[in-house]
């Protein structure tokens, strides 16, 4: 009735041609993209407006309870003519960036706070806003990542990559800025797959489980968050050490776009298409 | 062109671009469109707790160990009326709660008579907007035996509480829908950490509504009225901090 297996078309993902690079291939199917350039706004805005909740009280506690009498085990402050960031026992100095700038003496400077001068209201009307343009399209994207095997194809890492001894030549070919190439730029590597992974199933879900945390609406409703982080100064603490790691997931992110060639990583990101880095 | 200029003119070029960014942001801040859209995140957040709280469910109370050695002041720690500064030196004596409104029965009740009604005591966190938290003892009169005792109308919807204290001339006030004013852990306290609750915290009489953050935590409650909308209480947004700064009245994040 029909032909044989040999008319087939041929897979979508082949493997039997390798590439020495220079061909385009589609890398970054429409979800990826669409959830990536729509967190690229939604994160920034959580930060910028999170700076400015943080504003009102740049102190950070651990436990069920905390305030200006007890012991900030991080704090953003300034004296009459300093700025400082305090962690622990050890004090930076700051002046110009945090604690004390030209036109503030909040913890966050005007230039990185949504708003820029002092309205904790306003912040969180737009943090609460936004976070539900990170909670729902991350839902979604997870359910669609899993169903169309995105997480288990492309972002789980295998036993083999994981092996110390393959994650340490990756570190230290990125440290040499030696970048996969050919073939072996097809698929993300194991720094790519343990950082998206991290963010993605990590850093996200706990950034918002810690946020939700630190309602009181919330912890009536589903008071086993309290435990499961240690208070609602604890969560606090946490969301802010989530927030920053995110931040510095986006600067190496950021760099790495720039150093791996920002044309074609930009253009893969929007089109969906990627040329394979040659190899030599 | 020398350094120094080179310098100072890169510099202002800095803080010319720096400026213009902070204005562009500063101005979608501002829209009215903007807010509007925030508004209905507002909307949906509030939505989306009442579906997932149980209107009943109750705040975590802790143990007496888990009390914060000093529980801080907030907001206003002497009002300075004249009228509650009698008050103050009569030892609240000729003070009365008022409790009015859309009820069938108004009461002026001493603080003899609350006090001698069955009180209830919660050991519950204290979650300030700004981030800070604080675990304190709370004793006081259930709202709910004001309430029953004074007969709400069923028009009633919402019950405000006046204040004593003022903010540049603007009594203090706050308001929370029947739900919460009956809910098991809403009381007066007049009792805080085993003694009669100080003026810092807002005696004779201060609102515990748990379940919401600290400035629907009325202190220096003066009257308790009852009203069918929030549209004719100060600005309409249902509390001092919601019509002067823009908090949200549900307070429940």
């Amino acid at each position: 009735m029909h032909s044989a297996a040999t008319d087939a078309p041929a897979p979508l993902t082949p493997v039997a041609v390798l590439s020495k690079g220079g061909d385009l291939v589609y890398r970054q199917r429409v979800p990826v993209r669409l959830w990536h350039w729509l967190n690229a706004l939604t994160v920034f805005v959580m930060l910028m407006s999170g700076a400015m909740i943080f504003n009102a009280h740049p102190r950070l506690y651990w436990g069920q309870y905390g305030a200006n009498n007890e012991t900030a085990w991080l704090e953003i402050g300034h004296t009459d003519v300093a700025g400082f960031l305090r962690v622990g026992q050890v004090t930076i100095p700051t002046t110009g960036v945090l604690g004390l700038s030209a036109n503030s003496d909040r913890a966050f400077p005007p230039l990185v706070t949504i708003p820029s001068t002092y309205s904790l209201a306003d912040a969180r009307q737009w943090h609460f806003a936004f976070a539900w343009l990170l909670v729902v399209p991350g839902l979604l994207f997870w359910a669609w990542g899993f169903v169309s095997r995105h997480v288990q194809h492309d972002l789980a890492p295998t036993p083999r990559e994981l092996h110390p001894a393959n994650i340490w030549h990756d570190i230290t070919n990125h440290a040499r800025l030696r970048f996969h190439i050919g073939e072996s730029a097809r698929r993300y590597n194991i720094l790519q797959k343990l950082s998206y992974v991290g963010v993605i199933f990590v850093l996200l879900p706990t950034v918002v489980l810690t946020g939700l945390t630190m309602s009181p609406g919330i912890n009536a409703a589903w008071p086993w968050l309290l435990d499961l982080f240690g208070g609602r100064q604890s969560a606090r603490s946490i969301h802010f050490i989530c927030a920053t790691l995110l931040f510095g997931f986006i600067v190496v992110h950021l760099v790495m776009v720039v150093l791996a060639g920002p044309f074609n990583e930009m253009r893969s990101m929007i089109t969906g298409w990627y040329r394979l880095p040659k190899e030599k | 062109m020398t350094i120094l200029s080179r310098r100072r003119l890169i510099g202002s070029i800095g803080v010319g671009a720096g400026g213009l960014l902070l204005s562009g942001c500063d101005r979608i801040v501002a829209s009215p469109t903007v807010k509007h859209v925030l508004g209905l995140g507002e909307d949906l957040t509030r939505r989306a707790q009442h579906v997932v709280i149980d209107r009943t469910a109750l705040a975590r109370e802790f143990s007496v160990h888990d009390m914060s050695p000093v529980f801080r002041t907030n907001g206003n720690t002497m009002p300075g009326s004249t009228t509650y500064q009698t008050h103050v030196g009569e030892g609240f004596a000729n003070w009365r709660l008022v409790v009015n409104g859309l009820v069938r029965n108004p009461l002026a009740l001493s603080l003899a008579q609350i006090r001698s009604v069955p009180a209830r005591t919660q050991i519950t966190r204290h979650d300030c907007v700004e981030g800070w938290s604080a675990i304190g003892q709370w004793t006081g009169l259930p709202l709910k035996l004001v309430m029953d005792r004074a007969g709400v109308l069923p028009t009633a919807r919402y019950a405000v509480f006046h204040c004593a204290d003022d903010f540049s001339g603007t009594p203090y006030y706050e308001s929370i829908d029947l739900i919460d004013a009956t809910h098991p852990q809403t009381i007066l306290a007049w009792g805080m950490n085993d003694q009669l609750l100080s003026v810092g915290h807002g005696a004779p009489l201060r609102l515990r509504v748990e379940r919401q953050l600290g400035y629907k935590q009325a202190k220096y409650v003066m009257a308790v009225e009852l009203v069918a909308n929030l549209d004719v209480i100060g600005g309409g947004k249902g509390g001092y901090w919601e019509d002067n700064a823009g908090y949200q009245w549900y307070a429940g994040i």
